[in-house]
């Protein structure tokens, strides 16, 4: 089970969020002519990487925050998390 | 029965408390703090159970968690358990056990036979032979297989143990109470880190216990004894035994299960039987110690060869001997222990050293105390069926290939001692990439991955005094990390005797002309020649060759198998060891009951059950519930001997003719505020929500990105920044993550917040062409007519002296309006509705009234919205806005979903205006059509029709729309049934919906 630093809360263990897939995902604005390659790759095509992947999680059973979390996709190891609006450098 | 391999004095037992147990229908005796394990072999029982392929009779070889042979079949406080180690059971007053893999007893097996048959049953003969022919798998292969495998039954009655999860963290997790764990926990423990210590025997102290060593100038295991009382004043200390720490999981979390009452007669009252630990450590010392190699020689599996290691065991803390005409056969001066052990109780060994000219201090004294010691000599094979009765014994060469003269001695019994193999299992499980230590000819922990940190002998580490050092050294280093304080706590002075090198020869060669069985793995009978089949075969990786031979695949995972089974393949393959590899350890390291692991999560769910405010009238009226995720909501109202059919019908006829109501409590409610609001909405939801006047509802459809839809509802503009949505049951926590994940990542510029607020508010639904007339007597100072509250209109109101929001909106399609009050004043409000109502032939409806009424009607509920639909499958397609933008509204221009034959919802109803339809049945153009048949749709949901009093159904069908008067047919294979229907409008009833604006 992970152990995953809410920016908010803290050390909390894993049963307390919930996943939400990978957070370089930008959804194309609204109003906006898109085409379809540009939006099956927003909807569906993901890299499912091995390896550091920056990706979302929600604090459901804390503060109901999204969040962001580097982590290594093979070893578990989470480096850094993010706020929502937080700048990953 | 008298217990005659019991020595007169010594062992840890307490020889003050006899207890009497049973043995496969057999009385015998033991003492307080035996195991089963000990007490049998005090009382000469050497034959415990069959081996699982050949049946072969099998005794005791280890002392513990290691233990491959002697599994049982433990009956216990009325209950029974199947893979019980007789090595870690304890005993107590009545224990009751029996033998496992033997039918039908222990001396007559029928299953025996294997073993004559042996050369039927090589590696990969389940593969091989019970594939063909393929008709005689079910018939005959499995059930004979089923047969005569197995290590046990497991109880089909109900559990009535207890079992507990708890969830902890610390600072140090120490696994395994040896000299290493100690001294690590003591050190820790000084510097002020909150310690705990597990120990999976009942005593702690590890190979303390049995080791002639000095600590401090006290015996090792009055040291031992000195330290874990000290640790147990310590409040910053856990200490625990009976405590196997069986997996190291992610982020330095690790999982024990404490054994809290297996060694009682019962189970103590508010006691669980386990309890299941998941420890969060900062810091994990790893000191599980090492457990002692076999040599492999012919019929090593014969009852009475047993480890050297635990044949000391038995002898130091149980007083027990494990024969009175041992033989020891060692490649190394752990032997030499045990035989100096059984010399000092007057028991006369023979040692055989496969070693031509060792010489230590140990070995000296064996020379001293007049052993008779054998040099370059080993066991060619044990000889005995049911137990040790003599050896087959010969001298070796020094290149180890050849044999000597066989000459044959009495013994009763072969302890064996290969070396140590480290307990390497949760390190490897950390993460941590072994690597092969030459000097023991075994694999260590590497570079950790984790926190963790291996010490002692489960790093190879061997010698005690270095151990000592290293152990205070990592526990006072990890807590001063943690703690920051920094008590020096000295390493004591050790007195042991140095060991000489072993010899790595490990395995015995055939003799000519004789071809003994040599088994490698005891618990699956895998034995030297099924490795070399596998390899002559083909397979190469040591993952194929386990799973093909099984080897190290039992239940004992390999322990004492593993090693010798790798030293095989890198012989015959030519490769290092370190080249060949071993296979992946897996938790658990030793098999958890699986009451422990579900813990308390039997029976109902453990959530707390959600109940409305008016949930005791619902009992006080005879309400049957149904379960609604975790809400309890009335399915009916029982009146009389009424079923579910009838009481629903009667509840939904009398909002058809008259007036129901239904607690609707338990829909998803969201509160939505901010200057954004109706923007934010706008953009969840695919019709426009602009213009949506205050005091209005607006039904909305909301959709995933990828077009599907995801939850529909009525949301109302409660004043100009603030409205009132309604979610389903099912969906409502899932609707609010995906508000969140909106305003919080991709449009956090919306000036929009959002909370749950369905416990907030209790909900009364008022449906039926007499609503009206009833609302106006609840609210006498509003104007609820048809122009004061029109559909879809909202207001306020004094609910005799309560504020009430009220809405008119309509689920069964008739007139009817929603009333919500705090939830405090929900049963007020409900009995008021009832009391006023009664003029009117109220009656309460439940789930199953209130599906009846939506499904006549055509409104589509959570078994249509079942993620598979897009809105045009569900005739919502007039909901989704052709001018703005919205959420998934990309995805509806993708081919499938807009294909002119596209799935949409419809509604069946049998020719015979009889038969009910099943849900979930597939509708069929020709039902004799042959399999597999084209499926055009599916039953979403069945109902009777009480408008129509016939059955009614909505199915979602393949152009759906043009179906319409067409003939087809339902089938259900579950139920057996072919049922001929006619397609008709989803609309049943009140097609124009005209009752609701009425
Ligand atoms: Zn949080």
């Amino acid at each position: 089970m992970l152990y995953i630093k809410c920016p908010h809360c803290g050390m909390r263990p894993q049963t307390e969020f919930s996943y939400g897939g990978d957070a370089s995902v930008k959804r194309p604005e609204l109003n906006k002519d898109v085409s379809d390659q540009e939006w099956d790759d927003f909807v569906y095509n993901r890299k499912s990487l091995r390896g550091k992947h920056l990706e979302l999680w929600q604090h459901i059973s804390g503060c109901r925050q999204w969040i962001k979390v580097e982590r290594d996709t093979a070893t578990h190891e989470i480096f850094r998390t993010f706020k929502a609006d937080e700048e990953v450098a | 029965m008298t217990q005659a391999f019991r020595i007169e004095t010594g062992g840890l037992i307490n020889r003050e408390k006899k207890l009497s147990f049973k043995f496969n229908g057999k009385s015998y005796s033991g003492y307080e703090g035996d195991t089963l394990a000990s007490a049998l072999l005090a009382n000469g029982v050497h034959l415990v159970g069959r081996s699982f392929k050949y049946h072969r009779p099998r005794g005791f070889f280890g002392a513990g968690v290691d233990e491959p042979y002697a599994v049982v079949q433990l009956y216990r406080n009325g209950e029974t358990e199947p893979n019980i180690k007789a090595t870690e059971q304890e005993l107590f007053e009545g224990l009751e056990a029996k033998s496992v893999n033997c039918w039908p007893n222990v001396n007559f097996d029928i299953g025996a036979i294997n073993n004559f048959l042996k050369i039927f049953l090589p590696a990969g003969f389940y593969y091989k032979t019970f594939m063909w022919p393929k008709s005689f798998w079910y018939r005959i292969y499995e059930p004979f297989i089923r047969k005569a495998a197995g290590l046990g039954v497991a109880s089909t009655k109900h559990d009535n143990e207890r079992y507990e999860h708890k969830y902890e963290y610390c600072d140090l997790l120490i696994a395994g109470s040896g000299p290493s764990g100690l001294a690590g926990a003591y050190a820790a423990a000084k510097n002020g880190a909150k310690v705990i210590l597990a120990e999976d025997k009942p005593r702690f102290g590890g190979s303390l216990l049995t080791s002639d060593v000095n600590i401090g100038n006290q015996s090792g295991k009055d040291w031992a004894e000195g330290i874990i009382a000290e640790l147990k004043t310590m409040s910053n200390v856990v200490v625990k035994n009976r405590s196997q720490i069986f997996g190291y999981y992610d982020h330095n979390m690790l999982v024990m299960s404490e054994k809290v009452s297996d060694h009682l007669p019962n189970t103590k009252k508010y006691h669980p039987n386990k309890r299941l630990w998941y420890i969060r450590a900062k810091e994990v010392l790893i000191s599980s110690g090492s457990i002692e190699r076999p040599i492999v020689f012919g019929n090593n599996d014969t009852p009475g060869v047993m480890l050297s290691s635990a044949a000391k065991e038995y002898l130091k803390v149980y007083g027990v001997l494990v024969g009175r005409n041992p033989l020891v056969f060692t490649n190394n001066d752990s032997g030499y222990e045990t035989a100096i052990e059984f010399k000092k109780l007057g028991v006369d060994p023979i040692i055989l050293d496969t070693r031509k000219n060792p010489a230590s201090e140990i070995i000296d004294e064996a020379k001293n105390l007049g052993i008779n010691i054998k040099n370059s000599y080993v066991v060619v094979a044990a000889q005995g069926y049911k137990k040790v009765k003599s050896a087959d014994i010969a001298s070796i060469s020094d290149d180890k290939k050849q044999l000597g003269k066989i000459e044959s001695i009495k013994c009763d019994c072969i302890c064996v001692s290969g070396f140590w193999t480290p307990s390497i299992h949760l390190a490897s499980q950390s993460g941590n990439k072994t690597k092969f230590k030459e000097e023991i000819d075994a694999f260590v922990p590497g570079q950790s991955k984790q926190n963790e940190r291996t010490l002692g002998a489960a790093n190879g580490v061997f010698s005690l005094e270095e151990t000592l050092k290293t152990s205070f050294a990592a526990g006072s280093e990890l807590s001063k990390k943690i703690t920051e304080n920094d008590n020096e706590v000295p390493v004591p002075n050790v007195v042991e005797k140095k060991f000489s090198q072993h010899d790595k020869f490990w395995c015995v060669p055939l003799p000519e002309g004789k071809n003994y069985k040599r088994f490698l793995d005891f618990q699956n009978d895998v034995s030297v020649s099924d490795v070399e089949i596998a390899l002559r075969e083909g397979y190469r990786s040591i993952e194929h060759v386990k799973r093909y031979t099984t080897l190290g695949m039992a239940t004992d995972q390999g322990k004492t198998s593993n090693l010798n089974g790798l030293q095989l393949v890198s012989e015959i393959e030519n490769k290092v060891v370190p080249a060949v590899g071993h296979t992946t350890f897996r938790p658990p390291y030793t098999p958890v009951s699986i009451g422990a692991i579900v813990g308390r999560e039997v029976g109902k769910h453990s959530k707390p059950t959600r109940k409305s405010p008016m949930h005791n009238w619902h009992e006080k009226n005879n309400a049957v519930f149904v379960d609604a995720g975790v809400w309890l909501r009335p399915r009916y109202y029982k009146r009389g001997n009424e079923n579910l059919f009838e009481a629903s019908k009667r509840e939904a006829k009398n909002v058809r003719t008259n007036v129901g109501v239904c607690d609707v409590t338990t829909l998803g409610k969201i509160d939505i505020k901010g200057p954004d609001a109706a923007e934010f909405l706008n953009r969840v939801y695919t019709n426009a929500w602009l213009k949506l006047p205050v005091g209005k509802a607006r039904y909305g459809v909301m959709l995933r990105e990828d077009g599907i839809v995801m939850d529909d509802g009525t949301t109302t503009r409660i004043s100009e920044n603030h409205y009132h949505m309604t979610t389903t049951t099912a969906q409502a926590a899932n609707v609010l993550s995906h508000l969140e994940y909106y305003l919080q990542l991709v449009w956090p510029k919306l000036n929009v917040n959002v909370v749950s607020t369905t416990e907030q508010w209790a909900g009364a639904a008022i449906a039926g062409p007499k609503s009206r007339v009833l609302l106006q007597k609840l609210f006498p100072n509003s104007d609820v007519s048809n122009e004061g509250l029109p559909f879809m209109g909202y207001m306020e109101g004094d609910l005799f002296g309560v504020k009430a929001r009220i809405f008119r909106i309509s689920f069964s399609g008739e007139l009817a309006y929603e009333v919500n009050v705090e939830s405090d004043n929900g049963n007020y409000m409900w009995e008021k509705i009832v009391e006023v109502g009664e003029q009117f032939k109220i009656q309460p409806y439940g789930t199953e009234a209130l599906s009846t009424l939506r499904i006549e009607m055509g409104h589509v509920a959570g078994s249509e919205l079942d993620g598979r639909t897009i809105p045009y499958d569900n005739a919502l397609e007039g909901l989704v806005s052709k001018k703005k933008d919205f959420i998934g509204k990309r995805s509806l221009q993708r081919a499938a979903f807009t294909a002119h034959d596209r799935q949409r919802i419809v509604g069946v109803v049998p020719l015979d205006k009889k038969t009910s339809i099943p849900e979930g049945s597939h509708l069929v153009k020709d039902a004799n059509a042959p399999l597999p048949n084209p499926k055009l749709g599916h039953i979403s949901a069945s109902c009777w029709s009480v408008e129509h009093d016939n059955p009614f159904s909505l199915a979602i069908l393949k152009d759906g729309k043009n179906m319409i008067g067409e003939k087809l047919f339902v089938m259900s294979p579950l139920k057996n049934k072919v049922i001929p229907v006619e397609i008709v409008s989803s609309h049943y009833v009140d097609p124009k919906g005209e009752r609701v604006r009425s």
